[in-house]
């Protein structure tokens, strides 16, 4: 049951992991590629995502370059040819978009780092020996702490 | 120790502020355009009047090719006269001004043309091919393409009597 259960989950694994190599039908393909795009007539939506007849448009475009023999590389060159790059949802890996790419990792780490500095002050802090001779207790406290621990070395 | 903490909030205040200046000088509606200076994409506009116009057959002229939407109120109402004053005025000196008609109904277009008596031909954009080949993202949106078939200049939004005949004589 268990090797079973294993093949299945390593078939299924595998199976999503090579269905962009083995290749997507006609629709999907689009659908792919329009969600990479972002529609020129939203508020921050892809081409594949807005009802818009411009979106439409853009989506029938794709399609008909795909079923011309056009590869989806191509497809992206030639909005970004129009458009600039601004038309592409996820900037490019490269030059200054790095820092877009980048930028929320060093922050996650920026943050962590902080948090890990502070916590380890703390505890150091809390960890060190006093230094220095300390308060005189308070008289009504000292006598009713005497009274405590007579009681209990009873 | 105490050097190193008094630095550590300009160093990290400063690029920030910096990123958010310049995102603050920038117009995030305005989209510069990768088609100005280089070569305009081809065309072939059939007009509502049943001719036909293309980049090819206008090789030698300055284009002002402008996508209009007759639902573009009030930005396409406002330049409409603007652009029938200039092709009039530059019709007879190699200039042809072009109206692109996108995303809209033909009757509500052709209602338009009447309205603003546009002589200039104008036609519709059915499957959008030429606006997403032109990069157009709204309406209005002027290009201006020079004699030699290079966009001279790209304009987004109304355009006035002055602007096109500043723009159309740098073309002549």
């Amino acid at each position: 049951m268990r090797r079973t259960l294993l093949s299945l989950l390593i078939v299924g694994v595998v199976g999503v992991w090579l269905r962009p190599a083995v290749g997507v039908g006609l629709e999907e393909q689009t659908q792919l590629l329009a969600a990479e795009l972002r529609c020129p007539v939203c508020q921050n939506l892809s081409v594949g995502d807005s009802p818009s007849e411009m979106a439409n448009q853009m989506r029938e475009l794709v399609r008909e370059k795909l079923k011309n023999g056009e590869s989806p590389e191509q497809i992206r060159a030639y909005f970004v040819s129009r458009y600039g790059e601004w038309i592409l949802l996820a900037p490019k890996r490269q030059g200054f978009n790095w820092v877009a790419w980048l930028l929320p990792f060093g922050a996650i780490l920026g943050g962590v780092g902080v948090i890990g500095f502070v916590v380890r002050r703390s505890v150091s802090k809390s960890r060190a020996p006093r230094e220095g001779p300390l308060p005189p207790l308070d008289p009504r406290y000292a006598s009713r702490l005497q009274a405590e621990l007579k009681e209990w070395g009873q | 120790m105490a050097t190193w903490k008094k630095l550590i909030v300009p160093i990290v205040i400063t690029p920030i502020l910096l990123l958010l200046a310049y995102g603050f000088k920038t117009n995030p509606r305005q989209v510069p355009s990768p088609l100005v200076g280089n070569s305009a994409p081809p065309f072939a506009l059939s007009s509502f009047d049943g001719g036909t116009t293309g980049l090819e057959q206008l090789r030698g002229t300055a284009i002002v090719l402008n996508f209009w939407a007759s639902w573009c109120f009030p930005a396409c109402f406002e330049e409409a006269p603007a652009l029938e004053a200039a092709w009039r005025a530059y019709k007879d000196r190699g200039v042809m001004v072009l109206g692109v008609d996108i995303q809209d109904r033909e009757a509500d277009a052709k209602a338009f043309i009447e309205r603003f008596k546009l002589s200039f031909p104008n036609g519709p954009d059915p499957q959008g091919r030429m606006s997403i080949d032109y990069g157009v993202y709204g309406v209005p949106e002027t290009f201006f393409i020079n004699r030699e078939g290079t966009i001279h200049y790209k304009h987004v939004g109304a355009l006035t009597k002055q602007m096109l005949q500043g723009k159309i004589e740098e073309m002549l």
